[in-house]
């Protein structure tokens, strides 16, 4: 054990693990992310509150994991490198200590031209791959990236990165899977998984090589809402496979909604089968609501006491 | 070398509005490699505004030539006395050049008429990419020979983002993955195992952002007294 988070202790106790993701507002009220937290109290370990996602300004998501510690919730800080130089991100990193948070998950994030201030000066002073090893050497060595020590040790964090088995070259995909483990992450969570087979495939790579056997590996999956959101990810959001099978079954579906949820609880039903996966990563972005529903469906309620 | 791009005409007309003795200033190097700012560009120029100020009954005289190089005091130097005889001179160098002619020549009124672009070089005829940052720190040796700080649109040193799909930028389908690029490199070189290596943060204070750059070599220096 290393942080001791609930996350972690589900995770280290062998049962699938299960989070989500809450997309904070683009205004200063967080009353709806507060309830959508509340109504999904029971049904996850923790939660992913993006940072800016899709580049687009909203509330900082370490300022809305005060408010889920406050409501006695677990949130998992995500920390892209685009908006913050490296004395930002070491600076907010202690700050969400200083307040209790123990889950960080390190991103590259899309790249500013997707978001509503397209004309940002994108930061990217550190990678990914950088901050993955920069967080675990305040916490293991308790120094900075430029050498200088911690004034007392950090509180322990648990070091998370994201993984796309659906993004090129594929081959890469593992070496780079395998690289974050060597930079200190100790969880992964993956791109939303549609494409099954390539997802099969990645994790047979994984377990090749034992990399399930050093980091707990969590699948991505989003409920698709509509056939129009399923093209428009097909087609716009690079680093993410929609099967054309997958298109064809919601066009024969006569409730979109309900075909869009199926899929997306056997996928879960699927991830739960495959050796090295060790939990689900639930990314209902907009429609937070559905979470419980998937999670019971799923099989996958009441959730372990840890 | 340095590749530029003539400034919108509307905004040119607008910066020299107030003069009336012009001198379009062409240099004979990167700009007129690159056909933004060499002879024919600073004749043709001249010529428009020209026709401009006759249209809107403004009177002037319009001049274009070039000397070799804007980005030297020795080559500003040649035509010193000429350059003082007018009000305002409309530099076709790039940026660098502008900045040479004003801190040479502190009473000459020197307005930039290009945009100066990147360093880079033509691909095709009329197609110019970018191809370094001049981030002080060259690491191409690790990525045999593709600009990863240039190329990649996050500057990433340590391999490509989730976003790079097909070979191409998450950015854009019509630029190609930097990293992806590397990767296929190394690989037919047998040297993929570089990108297992976790590259350290880089140093930027050896680029821009540790404020404008100097370099003083004391082994070329005239001024050593020896
Ligand atoms: S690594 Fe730096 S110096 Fe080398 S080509 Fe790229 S930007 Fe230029
Ligand atoms: S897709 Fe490739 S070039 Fe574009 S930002 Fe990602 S790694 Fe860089």
């Amino acid at each position: 054990m290393i942080a001791g988070s609930r996350l972690e202790k589900v995770l280290a106790s062998g049962q699938f693990a299960v989070t989500a993701e809450l997309g904070p507002p683009k205004s200063g009220d967080i009353t709806q992310l507060k309830h959508h937290a509340e109504a999904l109290r029971n049904h996850v370990e923790a939660f992913n509150i993006t940072d800016n996602q899709t580049a687009i300004v909203r509330t900082s998501s370490i300022a809305c994991g005060a408010a889920l510690i406050q409501m006695g919730l677990e949130p998992v800080i995500q920390m892209t490198v685009r908006d913050r130089n490296r004395i930002a991100l070491q600076s907010d990193l202690l700050g969400a200590v200083a307040l209790g948070m123990k889950n960080v998950l390190c991103l590259s994030g899309d790249h500013q031209k997707f978001g509503n201030e397209p004309g940002a000066k994108g930061v990217f002073d550190i990678d990914s791959m950088q901050l993955i090893k920069a967080l675990k050497d305040m916490r293991d060595e308790g120094k900075f990236i430029g050498g200088e020590s911690l004034e007392h040790p950090l509180e322990k964090i648990f070091i998370g990165a994201v993984a796309n088995p659906f993004a090129d070259p594929f081959e890469y995909r593992v070496d780079r899977l395998e690289k974050k483990i060597n930079a200190g992450a100790s969880f992964i969570q993956t791109q939303c998984i549609f494409d099954l087979e390539r997802f099969k495939k990645w994790m047979e790579m994984v377990r090749e090589r034992g990399l399930h056997k050093k980091v707990y590996i969590m699948g991505g999956v989003t409920p698709i809402k509509s056939l129009g959101a399923a093209r428009y990810m097909k087609n716009n959001v690079s680093g993410i496979i929609i099967p054309d099978e997958l298109i064809t079954r919601l066009q024969g579906a006569k409730d979109k909604k309900e075909e869009g949820l199926k899929i997306c609880i056997e996928t879960i039903q699927q991830l739960k089968e495959i050796e090295g996966v060790a939990g689900v990563h639930i990314m209902a972005i907009a429609w937070e609501e559905i979470v419980p529903e998937i999670v019971e469906r799923a099989g996958l309620y009441p959730r372990p006491a840890v | 070398m340095i590749i530029a791009e003539r400034k919108p005409f509307a905004q040119i007309k607008e910066m020299l509005a107030p003069y009336q003795r012009i001198c379009v200033l062409g240099c004979g190097t990167c700009v007129t490699v690159c056909m933004a700012g060499g002879q024919k560009e600073a004749e043709e120029l001249a010529a428009l505004i020209r026709i401009q100020r006759k249209q809107d009954r403004q009177e002037a005289t319009v001049e274009a030539f070039t000397i070799e190089r804007q980005c030297e005091f020795e080559f500003i130097d040649q035509v010193l006395e000429r350059l003082k005889g007018y009000d305002a001179i409309l530099s076709l160098a790039c940026g660098i050049g502008v900045q040479t002619l004003v801190e040479h020549v502190p009473a000459l009124r020197v307005m930039p008429g290009l945009n100066t672009k990147f360093m880079g070089y033509p691909v095709a005829q009329g197609v110019w990419v970018e191809r370094c940052l001049g981030c002080g720190d060259c690491v191409l040796h690790l990525t045999e020979g593709i600009c990863p700080i240039t190329r990649c649109a996050k500057s990433l040193l340590n391999g490509p983002c989730g976003g790079s799909a097909e070979g191409k930028c998450e950015v854009s389908k019509e630029l190609d993955c930097a990293w992806h690029l590397i990767h296929d490199r190394l690989a037919s070189l047998g040297r993929l195992s570089l990108m297992a290596e976790i590259q350290p943060p880089k140093d930027w204070s050896s680029s821009h952002h540790g404020g404008p750059r100097t370099i003083v070599r004391e082994d070329v220096k005239l001024d050593r007294g020896e």
